[in-house]
């Protein structure tokens, strides 16, 4: 059942993703890309990251693409469905290059059983070190023990970030300053 | 299963590689980029499963930093409508040649 969920995820966000690029409106390419973001929240599930998956539903699908669509709309973007894919050598060149891309990933993961073979080094009997550590704090503690302990240097810096980027896009986007 | 998300995540960084060299449309560019975002994460989320937690927090980072990076680059995008009346790329030739 988990392995058919994962490949029906998996198919959606592709599918969505696919969606993206080949749409003629921006609306349409929004709304793929909603689609495919909440296929990659449900493999999030499947992988027992269910934090994530809910901040990727709330923040990415939820506040992200609103800002997005506002963009959209308040530049009026919808009406013209002109085609703006490259075409000719820039698209032969393009593809080439993504073609490399996909050939060398394919090389370096076929074949090794990735899992397997750290699970074994780590001498894991089939349990994830993920699954200890949700069944000990629960799935958001997990997470928080980590972020407010080691990792809380780096998150007091994202909040400063969040401050700069809020009077950047302030700036940037005002028309007299 | 972390294997099979690794090539999920594979495919869809190349699909999103895909769109920012195809498409001219800046918005749809952007977009993109946050697709790839979106699969580098998910292969964060699968390498978690087997090294840990530390992965799955370096995915909440990322996630703050995209919301950060579309809140200005977006800024920009308005901005620079405003001055050239298009967001088609290939119009932004000031520092072609």
């Amino acid at each position: 059942m988990i392995t058919f969920l994962f490949y029906l995820f998996g198919g959606v966000a592709i599918g969505g993703a696919i969606g993206v690029v080949a749409a003629r409106s921006p609306v349409g390419s929004l709304l793929f890309m909603v689609t495919s973001l909440g296929a990659v929240a449900g493999t999030f599930v499947l992988l027992e990251a269910h934090f994530l998956a809910a901040i990727q539903i709330i923040v990415y699908a939820g506040a992200i693409m609103v800002l997005f669509l506002f963009v959209i709309m308040l530049l009026n973007l919808g009406h013209d469905y002109q085609r703006d894919l490259k075409l000719g050598a820039f698209a032969v060149l393009s593809f080439g290059v993504i073609g490399a891309i996909a050939g060398i990933l394919a090389v370096q993961l076929a074949g090794t059983d990735v899992a397997g073979g750290a699970a074994g080094a780590a001498g894991l009997a089939g349990g994830s070190p993920v699954d200890a550590a949700i069944a000990e704090h629960g799935a958001v503690g997990a997470i928080a023990q980590s972020l407010y302990t080691t990792y809380v240097v780096p998150f007091e810096i994202t909040g400063i970030l969040l401050l700069v980027a809020i009077v950047g896009a302030l700036v940037l986007a005002k028309r007299d300053v | 299963m972390v294997t099979e998300a690794l090539l999920l995540s594979a495919f869809l960084f190349v699909i999103g590689t895909a769109g920012v060299l195809v498409r001219r449309n800046a918005i749809i560019m952007f977009l993109c980029i946050e697709l790839q975002l979106n699969a580098v994460n998910l292969s964060f989320v699968a390498f978690s499963r087997m090294f840990g937690i530390e992965g799955q927090v370096f995915v909440f980072f990322v996630m703050t930093v995209a919301a950060a990076e579309a809140a200005v680059g977006l800024a920009i995008i308005i901005s620079i409508f405003r001055h050239y009346e298009t967001v088609n790329v290939d119009s932004f030739n000031l520092l072609k040649w």
